[in-house]
């Protein structure tokens, strides 16, 4: 269930990132690609697993859902940490002139 | 067990390489950088995002299903011996095929900008825009 809900991770920050191209101001950028890789390495992860045990391709229990929500949170914490530290509107420096 | 720890090598060392390429492209006026304007330190940039990306993510994964850990030896499989042989297995068979698949995709990529870009240079000057990727 983790891979199918970064990889809808992934084609919403990609959507983004192409309305806002060629800007990048925000970094969806950065967004989409955290998640293409991790959709990447989940994909060859669960097809190898299939391949090789034969059993259920997606895990469907509130387990699984719930590490797909946290790995979609944690993928938005670790853009804002680098949204934050880039500070593309200078806010930061705005801020603490007040 | 340890399968991400492979694309986090790839990734520290395509890191290094980025930043010294970045370097040496310092000063490199625009016509050397291709068809596209995109420097090689940018193209490489793409590569390190997904790898670092990927293996945070699935680090994450990793800790919520008790295979990492945050005290040494740090990877659970490491604790007793007879189970490093196959977390040394899972990191060919899994982990390589990943960074494999990753740095695939990534050269796809370029491949496409760079063809994009082609075209792009063919036409008009009007209609012309460079294709930066904008990530």
């Amino acid at each position: 269930m983790w891979l199918l809900l970064t990889a809808l991770a992934a084609l919403i920050a990609s959507a983004l990132w192409y309305v806002t191209a060629p800007k990048d101001k925000y970094k969806l950028g950065l967004l989409s690609l955290i998640y293409w890789g991790a959709t990447l390495m989940w994909l060859v992860d669960h097809v190898k697993a299939y391949i090789q045990d034969r059993g259920e391709f997606f895990e469907m229990d509130v387990n699984a859902t719930a590490l797909g929500f946290c790995v979609i949170l944690f993928g938005l914490v670790v853009w804002l940490i680098v949204l934050m530290v880039s500070d593309p509107k200078g806010i930061w420096g705005k801020v603490l002139k007040k | 067990m340890a399968c991400f720890l492979v694309p986090a090598g790839e990734a520290i060392v395509t890191t290094v390489v980025q930043k010294v390429v970045g370097k040496r492209e310092k000063g490199v006026s625009e016509e050397r950088t291709g068809n596209t304007g995109v420097k090689w330190s940018q193209r490489l940039g793409w590569l390190n995002k997904l790898l670092w990306g990927g293996v945070i993510l699935l680090g994450l994964e990793h800790i919520w299903h008790g295979e990492v850990v945050p005290w040494p030896p740090f990877l659970t499989a490491m604790d007793k011996p007879g189970e490093t042989g196959p977390m040394l297995h899972e990191m060919w068979t899994y982990g390589v095929p990943m960074a494999i698949v990753v740095t695939a995709v990534w050269a796809i990529m370029v491949v496409f900008v760079e063809l994009r870009a082609k075209a792009t240079k063919d036409l008009p000057e009007e209609k012309a825009q460079t294709v930066d990727g904008g990530v």
